[in-house]
């Protein structure tokens, strides 16, 4: 078993082993405890948004994260087969905005791109949908 | 292991529900569940106690946008407490203090429920 790769079905109860994996692989990357807990809530947001909105809480779906470490950065790859989904379009979430219209989500992708250098989402329709999220090493 | 659980205590006409271990999407609806008792109880004066939870996501702080509203339609509030540094930064970011009152301790929150009541 690569332990760069983890391979998990689509229920919320994986995202303790997620959090775990890149716990892990974020201390081996050299980070401090501080960043490893902001790397590994952009990625438990990813993977929420993809068990929300890729596979609507269907708890069979597949989800591959795959690191890769490489010229100072540190990379998480991650890959699902469920529905496209573009959440790029997603606006900066306005709280009071939120409370108005009864808003309980939108938070994610916001913290994702916070506390990550970038985040790449890519979508094959009726293929794949893939984000990248990207931190330096410092 | 996700672990998370949360009791709440009952202090006069204040419920204090008090979070440990990791609030995620997995773990969100055992707080909503703990905040659909209190409503169904009546009872709408409540501050969350942060001291020992861990961590939270965007799955656990919308557990407080969705009921904040219906609580303070009933004259009550939610007031959080006791945060860590790293949990109250999330809710700062998301401009969290806007809406909700944080303090440092159950106690200041017991007074500022006490105030309000006899304004």
């Amino acid at each position: 078993m690569n332990d760069k790769v983890l391979i998990i079905l689509s229920h919320t109860e994986n995202l303790a082993k997620v959090r775990e994996f890149i716990h892990q692989n974020a201390l081996n990357a050299g980070f401090s405890e501080d960043k490893i807990m902001d790397i590994t809530l952009a990625v438990d947001e990813a993977v929420t948004n993809i068990i929300k909105h890729s596979y609507s809480f269907d708890p069979n779906g597949e989800i591959k994260l795959e690191i890769e470490v490489n010229n100072g950065e540190f990379n998480i790859i991650i890959t699902d087969k469920g529905k496209s989904f573009d959440p790029t379009s997603v606006p900066e979430p306005d709280i009071r905005k939120y409370q108005r219209e009864h808003r309980v989500g939108g938070f994610g992708l916001y913290l994702m791109k916070k506390f990550m250098d970038e985040v790449i989402y890519t979508s094959i329709p009726n293929n794949y949908n893939r984000v990248k999220l990207k931190k330096k090493i410092h | 292991m996700s672990d998370f659980n949360s009791s709440i205590i009952d202090y006069d006409k204040i419920q204090i529900i008090k979070l440990k271990g990791y609030l995620d999407a997995h773990t969100a609806p055992l707080l909503e569940e703990n905040f659909t008792e209190l409503i169904s109880k009546n009872k709408f004066n409540i501050i969350v106690n942060f001291k020992d939870l861990n961590y939270i996501s965007s799955a656990g702080l919308g557990v407080f946008m969705a009921y904040i509203e219906k609580i303070r339609e009933n004259k009550g509030d939610i007031k959080l407490t006791e945060m860590n540094e790293k949990v109250y930064n999330i809710f700062d970011l998301l401009g969290f203090p806007l809406l909700y009152e944080i303090f440092e301790s159950d106690e200041q929150a017991i007074k500022k429920f006490s105030e309000t009541k006899s304004e």
